[in-house]
């Protein structure tokens, strides 16, 4: 096997992403002694976090004197239906008031109460008003902090427009990733003594979703290829607000914001259904259940023109809607030539946020192989069955400290810098440059990857989506095993420069395993609990109330197999009734709620 | 794809293609017309539909990272926010940044913009005061106009400075302007920018023709409350004949020789050279001593860069 001629980038520990959770990660790592190389698909600064609009939880209790990490603790647990790695949600809770002040010291800006504390606002299934925000643009405010705080830390290298596309592998150990300059194409070598994955989720191998191209789910992908365990892939959020129309602006998002600052959602009717399915949250019940309640009044026949619902902030006041939400009044303005303050907007469900990931360690973000941490979205655990909005922007900043910092340990100690095998090498790049066919001009034979992306995009939508079944999931995987096989035969025209085809090729193959994980673990989770809603198992089961979905490669096939969740240890059982929607009679089924529960409040 | 939307029209788009080195044409694409279609869908649908290896940054498709930033119709714009029914009718071209190096079809080489930032002092508060601060939202108010920047460097491109002189060995350019304004206006904020903001940000350069401000997606007003506010404090810090007799009378030598009681004291670095290498930046420097001291010291002791 002939070998490209590559460059070599030596360091202590390898960042892929840069989001904030790689970001933070880098700092994390840097500021510990650690040469850094931070790599990113996109520009700095331009990741997806710059899409989180509405804020950060954080249980300051400046608002709500009410509030604490007790709390918070609690409506993440119950929000995540049980499922949550209770562990890691513990160490959230605490840390991320401590991550949102320590931003504020690098830089960034908050809103304010009146006596000049920072603002918190109400938000979906969160007790107390918990999120601390800056207009509706908390996402880039929190970008632009890390990116300056990134580019002003000695040791920490930035590495823009690079795809990374398989980690490299010394014994049983994580030790680099090989990928490409994005620019003109040259096979790049990072050789690190840690690897910390932090590149985000996957929504694109859905049609409406509110992710950017680049959530094709590549580090996911690529820690599954090197033999680490998937968690929770089964559960893919729906955002319950995205556009609907026009066609181009399909899926973008609309923030939660909207309801946090008083929204309210109507249906073609004018009926406010949300008081019907869920009376006590309302219209800021969980992002599950406010999106299956659209969905249902949509598939009930009354649903807008465009297959929505009405999302009205009028009755807020045309200033405090161009106050509160600036960005929600220039978006539809620009693409829908819609003003948000005299008419409603017309929003329907899209995918927006991928629960599910690596497989890690609650304290330290590792992995299951050595060498390998993750952090952020691509990391699974925490958020359970269903995400809670504003646990994002903290998961990233808590868990990317955490990850960076147990990165820099391992490379320190266990983790040498060591030289990369070029057998692993020239293999990826054969696989890599198999789409070439060096024709420059013209339609060249073979599969178009745009055209396999968008088959399926089309499977998983209407297969693999809001609502399952085992007919629409068996459905949807002969689909992706049949893409599979067509996906040998992609093809491409063009050169190695930035050749947006050539890089889709990837993307494709990225997501058909993503894909084909998703639909195995929602096969095998034969319930409905969170965002996983099956057609055909209406209700929840205890049995699989007690266990995380497991997914893990075993040669070239993939397995899915059922993990037992440790219960609630007996110090943070009693945390649950703190939150405001504790209910003992509605508790998530599982290990609480039956007979193996022998931790209830009164043993 | 779907089919919803279609008004069975087509429009035909003119991209640049190529490379500095293999030369650029123009190349001729029809797309068919979707209701509210805008200019990114377009050239999303040449890339799946007529021509894969057609290049463009772009991220969000919202306007909200800033990285879909091309010149259509001769006029820089995000393409993700520019609708094709607002355009006048006939083909459209659409072009790359003008201003930066071309790398291929509509992507820019940008990476200056990012050395800018870099040479920036980042914000840094005072040692002892570590928070949790109390702020007055109107401070938040008017900071948050320069936070809003998304970095699409429409203004960096539109600018005459670096579009036509090229200057960029000794001009900011306006998305860095914003971005000291809003360190300098910052109420925890303890350093003073001013100086070297006129010295190797050429903030004197800027001949206030405004078209930063027209072209700015955020609708920051570049001009009249980053710029102008930045001027002033320079004209207020240099020419005002008081603190300019002031100066003078306290003014300290140029040349001090290196004794070892100053050696030993940690300095700012030399803003005369920007730390490129960040591993040039003394963080104790900032953190452990007081800086508006040092600050001042330096401040006579400065040549511009491109004096010597």
């Amino acid at each position: 096997m002939s070998l490209e001629p590559y460059d070599t980038i030596d360091c202590d520990v390898l960042v892929v992403g840069g989001g904030g959770a790689g970001m933070r990660a880098a700092v994390a790592a840097a500021e510990a002694g650690c040469s850094v190389a931070v790599v990113m698909k996109s520009l700095l600064g331009k990741a997806h976090t710059v899409m989180a609009e509405g804020g950060i939880a954080a249980a300051l209790g400046n608002v709500d004197p009410g509030d604490s990490w007790e709390v918070h603790f609690a409506d993440t647990m119950l929000g995540g239906q049980l499922l949550n790695n209770w562990r890691m949600v513990e160490l959230y809770a605490h840390e991320v008031i401590d991550r949102v002040y320590e931003l504020e010291r690098w830089g960034g800006l908050f809103d304010r109460t009146n006596d000049g504390r920072i603002m918190q606002r109400a938000f979906g299934a969160h007790s107390w008003k918990r999120l601390c925000h800056v207009g509706d643009r908390t996402g880039l405010e929190l970008i632009r902090t890390l990116q300056d705080k990134l580019v002003h830390t000695p040791g920490a290298d930035v590495h823009m427009e690079y795809t990374l596309t398989s980690l490299l592998t010394s014994g049983d150990r994580v030790c680099g990733a090989m990928g490409y300059r994005r620019s003109d194409g040259r096979f790049v070598v990072f050789r690190s003594g840690a690897v910390v994955l932090a590149s985000g989720g996957w929504g694109r191998m859905y049609r409406y979703t509110s992710n950017s191209w680049e959530g094709t789910g590549d580090g996911a992908a690529m820690a599954y290829d090197a033999g680490a365990d998937l968690i929770d892939m089964e559960f893919v959020q729906f955002h319950p607000t995205g556009m609907v129309w026009p066609p181009g602006a399909r899926g973008i998002l609309v923030t939660e914001a909207v309801r946090g600052e008083g929204g309210l959602l109507f249906n073609a009717e004018g009926e406010r259904f949300m008081l019907e399915y869920d009376p006590v949250k309302k219209e800021l019940s969980s992002r599950d259940v406010v999106a299956r309640s659209i969905y249902k009044e949509v598939k009930a026949g009354r649903g807008t023109p465009h297959g929505g619902a009405y999302l009205d902030v009028r009755h807020l006041g045309a200033e405090q809607v161009r106050k509160k939400l600036p960005s929600m009044v220039e978006q539809f303005h620009a693409l829908a030539s819609v003003d948000i303050t005299t008419e409603p907007m017309e929003v329907a469900p899209t995918i927006h946020y991928t629960m599910g990931g690596v497989r890690v360690e609650a304290a330290t973000g590792a992995a299951t192989i050595p060498g390998l941490y993750a952090a952020g979205e691509v990391a699974g655990g925490l958020h359970g069955a269903n995400r809670l909005g504003g646990n994002s922007l903290g998961d990233i900043l808590v868990f990317g400290k955490r990850a960076g910092e147990a990165a820099a340990e391992y490379a320190g100690t266990r983790g040498r810098a060591r030289a990369a095998d070029d057998r692993q090498i020239a293999a990826e790049q054969a696989a890599l440059l198999e789409p070439l066919d060096g024709s420059e001009d013209g339609a060249s034979a073979g599969e178009n990857p745009y055209k396999l992306h968008e088959d399926l995009q089309a499977a998983m939508q209407d297969d693999a989506g809001i609502g399952r079944s085992e007919e629409s999931l068996e459905r949807a995987l002969a689909a992706i095993l049949a893409l599979r096989e067509r996906s040998a035969r992609m093809h491409v025209a063009g050169g190695r420069m930035l050749n947006p085809g050539w890089h889709t090729c990837r993307d494709v193959t990225n997501m058909l395993t993503i894909s084909e994980s998703i639909v195995r673990s929602a096969l095998e989770r034969r319930e409905s609990r969170g965002s996983q809603w099956r057609f055909d198992y209406p209700e929840q089961d205890a049995e699989l109330g007690t266990v995380n979905m497991i997914t893990r490669r075993d040669g070239t096939a993939m397995r899915v197999e059922r993990a037992t969740i440790d219960p609630l240890p007996e110090r943070l059982r009693p945390l649950l009734e703190r939150s405001r929607f504790y209910d003992a009679e509605k508790l998530p089924r599982g290990y609480l709620t039956e007979a193996g529960a022998t931790t209830g409040a009164g043993s | 794809m779907t089919e919803a939307g279609l008004t069975g029209g087509t429009v035909t788009l003119r991209v640049l293609k190529g490379t500095t080195a293999s030369g650029t044409r123009e190349a001729e694409y029809e797309v068919p017309m979707v209701t509210g279609m805008v200019v990114l869908d377009a050239i999303h649908f040449v890339q799946h539909n007529l021509d894969t290896d057609l290049a463009c940054r772009w991220n969000c498709k919202a306007a909200k990272c800033g990285s879909c930033s091309a010149e259509v119709n001769g006029r820089p714009v995000l393409m993700c926010k520019t609708r094709i029914d607002d355009l006048a009718s006939g083909p459209i071209t659409v072009h790359p940044l003008k201003t930066f190096p071309l790398i291929k079809d509509l992507v820019t080489d940008v990476s200056r913009n990012y050395e800018v930032n870099r040479e920036i002092k980042p914000f840094t508060h005072a040692p002892d005061d570590r928070g949790p601060w109390r702020i007055q939202q109107v401070d938040i108010d008017r900071l948050y106009e320069y936070r809003r920047c998304i970095e699409c460097f429409l203004c960096q491109d539109v600018c005459h400075i670096l579009r036509t002189h090229h200057y960029e060995d000794r001009f900011y350019g306006p998305r860095f302007f914003v971005r000291v304004a809003g360190l300098e206006m910052h109420p925890k904020d303890v350093l003073d920018r001013t100086e070297e903001t006129r010295e190797e940000g050429g903030l004197g350069y800027c001949n206030i023709t405004k078209c930063c401000t027209e072209v700015c997606p955020e609708h920051i007003h570049i001009t009249d409350n980053a710029i102008i506010p930045l001027k002033e404090r320079v004209a207020d810090r240099d020419w005002d004949p008081a603190r300019f007799a002031v100066r003078m009378l306290l003014r300290r030598p140029t040349h001090r020789a290196a004794s070892p009681a100053t050696a030993a004291t940690p300095t700012l670095p030399d803003p005369a050279k920007p730390p490129r290498n960040r591993g040039d930046w003394d963080e104790a420097a900032l953190t452990n001593v007081d800086i508006t001291e040092l600050v001042k010291q330096q401040i006579h002791t400065r040549t511009r860069p491109w004096e010597k």
